[in-house]
């Protein structure tokens, strides 16, 4: 007969190191799961309220818009509005993870199976995060960020600098590569990067230049265009090309490109990341159980948990907020797991790829290979669309009425699946602007092209933001259509 | 194989948010200002809790590119279907779907208003910072000192109850060392020798003893000047403790809006105490012919009919002090506030209670609250009430009395500063 890990609700540290010790061996050996070392940190209430408002992360540079998020989630918790999550764990190497002192023994297990094994093995081996964020340098660049904001606050002043990241921090959503591949660098190849900018800075800085006479323009312009392909990463173009900004403006704007990119993958795979997290945390909390680890109290306790937290209210329910991305990935993977082993006639006509395969071969494929997007587009079956009773709202502002598009039948699921995995896509929710034409010969007017999607036009915050980019620009900037028609201009 | 490693950071600094929170209330001051201005009104005198503030969003907007949700197409895939069929139109709620515009937007461009609350600390920092205060709190508030008796080493006279045993023993045997005091052992050994020795000898040893009986004579086991007494010291502790009394007339002449002027400067005093002092009481005394002690709510809220006998509260005032607040460990501050009216048989006793008050207080402010009435732009010069004079009188001899005018509620915070100003000066 096997000692459980725990009786009673209070945790201690023998008892996670022993949970840590059995969960991995399920995870390693079961579910076959490939983490990083993880590094398990208990913290206080406030610590956690704290991490919350620096997005989690343990290090981060100083700005004033931290400290709002922290006013409105201290309020939130403070009024007993919002509780904390139970656990918060950071993309790197070692894997940090979070516990909460005020937890309890069984939420302890339940976190570390879920996070410490779940998210870890999910954030090392997702193709997004393998490809666009670097694990193993993510702490050192924090560092690095947060003292070069530092000493640049020291340098040229605190306004200057908050000016500069507000400015950034709005193009933060358009400060993202998606076709291109960064180039892993280290901190120590990151900080000799950045001082070659400015030496190079220096070296070309002459005063003579500015004495030699304008001479007539030897060969007619031609009409070059620039940038030669639309740019979609306005951070990175505005910090390459602008003409106005400082070496160390170029480079803050840089550190919030980087960071942009370092959560990226994060807005991708929020679905799968936390449905395979709970999938994990649900198949381990069970094999403990079945090896007499968990009392059946702990079992209960730990069910109704789960269940607090994986279930998805109706679209007229007052607790609606959207799909619960928990519950989607979760019932996804416990459905990929059903087709597998135990399908039906529908199954087999829907997936015929899966019928007969392994079903951990079948998840960690798509853990590895697949975002939101695509994820849903492949496994989301007729079977859960049922069980979901989902259906599709059409909403045209030319429309008195809202129009149901599809439901739950034979001739709705193409549809709703479809429907459904393009609301994970960022277009949907962050439209497409582009840097499409820069004059940087002549008037070095900036002209910025919005691809209209599904007739939507912009919301008026383009203003400001027209207004922030023409600050790191300097000059006139346009905002237009794709047609061309002019929405607005600052300058 | 350790692949995970345990760390306890419990005890880290929590408050990492610390500098980013202040870069934001920096941000949002001007705001912060007109509200904390504002709640100085509807905030209770005793409220211990923060303040709520609500910023409007254009200061503090994070924008982004976003879409207008009440333009083009969405499509959306909702759970929990019950009765839809396709096709079925369903009406769109009359403000133009903002209840769908709610759930969508995920960086809250379109927040017209942000909401959150400062600390009771963070208010009353605004509050002073307002009126320019930290340093006339240091130069003002005396520190009215008590005593607390302190160990403070040894010495040689004393009552015997602080007698140092120890310390007093390690003088006597130090001392029977150096003068070679014959101990126990050495006179029973010689007693031995007498015993057993036979003659001459024994005739040596008995002198030899007579010698040394005679020295322990001369040097004794414990000699006056062994003696150490534990040393008490009285050190001054600044008095951290502090009682205001709030003391009104809420007779028929007082009306709200003189209450209203009345409890802002309360506030403002109360606000200020409590930043010099770690604990600050509160009493509110009313009167009219009768004084009583009362709660908050009911002395700012309540009417009541009937003249005014001022020494009525200074008498109450002046026992609540004697029963419950011993001059040593309190430091006493008064406010009066009053419209000047007084029974004039009264008069007398005021000047004689208000002689044996004001050397007991700290500081003593006599407000009177008046509400201009338009008339008097019209008359020569203000008439000056009968207390009025007298506080003006006492004030000679008392340089802890302060008496002003307040006339608006604009004017007290003027007055405020004016009164602490003038104390600076002296």
């Amino acid at each position: 007969m096997t000692e459980p890990l725990f009786s009673g609700s209070e945790w201690s540290y023998e008892m996670i190191e022993r949970a840590i010790q059995e969960c991995a061996i399920i995870a390693k050996e079961e579910l076959h799961l490939d983490t990083y070392k993880n590094q398990i940190e208990i913290i206080s209430s406030e610590q956690m309220l704290d991490a919350y408002a620096s997005v989690g992360m343990p290090i981060f540079y100083k700005h004033w818009s931290f400290g709002k998020k922290f006013s409105r989630e201290q309020d939130l918790y403070q009024k007993g509005k919002r509780g904390l999550a139970y656990e918060l764990v950071i993309n790197s190497n070692p894997c940090i993870n979070y516990l909460m002192e005020e937890n309890t023994a069984c939420t302890q297990v339940l976190v570390i199976a879920h996070a410490a094994f779940g998210h870890n093995h999910f954030f090392k081996n997702n193709h997004l995060f393998k490809q666009w964020t670097d694990a193993d340098g993510i702490i050192d660049y924090l560092v690095f960020a947060k003292n070069y904001v530092a000493q640049c606050e020291e340098r040229y002043g605190e306004e200057a600098v908050e000016q500069t990241l507000d400015a950034a921090h709005s193009l933060m959503m358009n400060g993202v590569d998606r076709y291109k591949r960064p180039r892993k660098l280290s901190l120590l190849e990151e900080s000799e990067r950045q001082k070659e900018r400015v030496e190079y800075l220096q070296q070309t800085v002459n005063d003579l230049w500015r004495t030699l006479p304008s001479h007539a323009q030897e060969t007619p312009i031609e009409d070059v265009k620039f940038p030669k392909h639309p740019e979609e990463n306005i951070l990175y173009f505005l910090e390459k090309n602008s003409p106005v900004l400082e070496g160390w403006q170029r480079e803050l704007l840089r550190i919030v490109r980087k960071t942009a990119q370092y959560f990226y993958p994060q807005y991708q795979t929020k679905v799968m990341n936390e449905g395979w997290a709970s999938f994990t945390h649900y198949y381990i909390m069970n094999r403990l159980y079945e090896k007499g680890l968990l009392t059946d109290g702990a079992m209960l306790e730990f069910l109704q948990l789960h269940t607090s937290v994986l279930w998805q209210p109706a679209f007229n329910s007052p607790y609606y907020s959207g799909m619960n991305p928990y519950y989607l990935g979760f019932e996804m993977f416990q459905d990929i797991r059903r087709i597998c082993t135990d399908p039906t006639e529908e199954d087999q006509e829907w997936f015929p790829d899966l019928i007969g395969k392994d079903w951990l071969e079948v998840c960690l494929d798509a853990v590895a290979n697949y975002r939101d997007e695509s994820f849903i587009r492949q496994f989301l079956s007729p079977h859960l669309i049922r069980k979901l009773r989902l259906f599709l709202l059409v909403d045209d502002a030319r429309l008195e009425e809202y129009q149901i598009g599809a439901i739950h039948d034979l001739n709705g699921y193409k549809y709703i699946r479809t429907t459904l995995a393009e609301q994970y896509e960022l277009e949907e929710w962050a439209p497409k602007i582009e840097v499409t034409e820069a004059d940087i010969k002549n008037t070095r007017k900036l002209v910025l092209t919005y691809y209209r999607r599904k007739g939507r036009s912009l919301s008026d915050s383009w203003l400001n933001m027209l207004i922030n980019i023409k600050q790191l620009w300097g000059h006139k900037t346009v905002l237009q259509t794709q047609r061309g028609n002019v929405i607005g201009e600052d300058g | 194989m350790a692949d995970y490693s345990i760390i306890d950071r419990r005890k880290n600094p929590s408050g990492k948010n610390l500098p980013n929170r202040q870069r934001f209330l920096k941000r949002v001051r001007k705001y912060l200002r007109e509200q904390v201005r504002e709640a100085m009104n509807t905030r209770k005198i005793k409220s211990k809790d923060g303040t709520d503030i609500s910023v409007p969003g254009d200061g503090i907007n994070e924008p982004s590119f976003d879409y207008d949700r009440s333009t083009g197409e969405w499509e959306r895939i909702l759970p929990g279907n019950k009765e839809f069929g396709v096709g079925d139109s369903i009406s769109k709620p009359p403000n133009g779907g903002q209840g769908a515009g709610k759930e969508g937007s995920n960086s809250g461009g379109g927040q017209d208003e942000f909401r959150f609350s400062i600390s009771r600390d963070e208010y009353l920092d605004l509050v002073f910072e307002d009126l320019e205060l930290p340093d006339m709190i240091k130069k003002s508030a005396k520190a009215a000192v008590a005593f607390q008796r302190n160990r403070a080493g040894y010495q040689v006279s004393g009552s015997p109850s602080a007698l140092d045993l120890v310390r007093s023993l390690k003088n006597s045997l130090g001392r029977r060392l150096a003068l070679r005091r014959p101990s126990d052992d050495e006179i029973e050994t010689l007693q031995m020798l007498i015993d057993t020795a036979e003659g001459e000898e024994k005739q040596k040893h008995m002198a030899a003893m007579e010698a040394l009986l005679r020295k322990r004579m001369v040097v004794p086991w414990v000699d006056p000047i062994d003696m150490r007494y534990r040393r008490w010291e009285n050190q001054p502790i600044p008095n951290a403790q502090a009682v205001m009394f709030c003391l009104m007339d809420v007779s028929g002449s007082m009306g709200q809006v003189e209450k209203e002027i009345a409890k802002r400067f309360y506030l403002l005093l109360y606000l200020f105490l409590q930043r010099k002092y770690d604990k600050v009481d509160i009493v509110f005394v009313r009167h009219t012919e009768v004084a009583k002690e009362c709660e908050e709510d009911e002395f700012f809220n309540s009417q009541e009919s009937g003249g005014t006998v001022i020494s009525t509260g200074l008498d109450l005032v002046n026992d609540i002090i004697n029963k419950r607040y011993p001059l040593d460990a309190w430091n006493i501050y008064v406010v009066q506030a009053s419209d000047g009216d007084n029974y004039t048989s009264d008069n007398e006793h005021v000047i004689n209670i208000m002689q044996t008050l004001l050397p007991k207080v700290q500081y003593y402010v006599y407000a009177e609250v008046r509400e201009t009435p338009q008339q008097t732009h019209f008359t020569y010069g203000v008439h000056d009430t009968a207390v009025w004079t007298i506080m003006q009188r006492l004030a000679e001899h008392f340089p802890q009395l302060c008496h002003i005018r307040m006339d608006h509620v604009n004017t007290v915070v003027p007055t405020f500063r004016e009164v602490f100003k003038r104390e600076i000066n002296q």
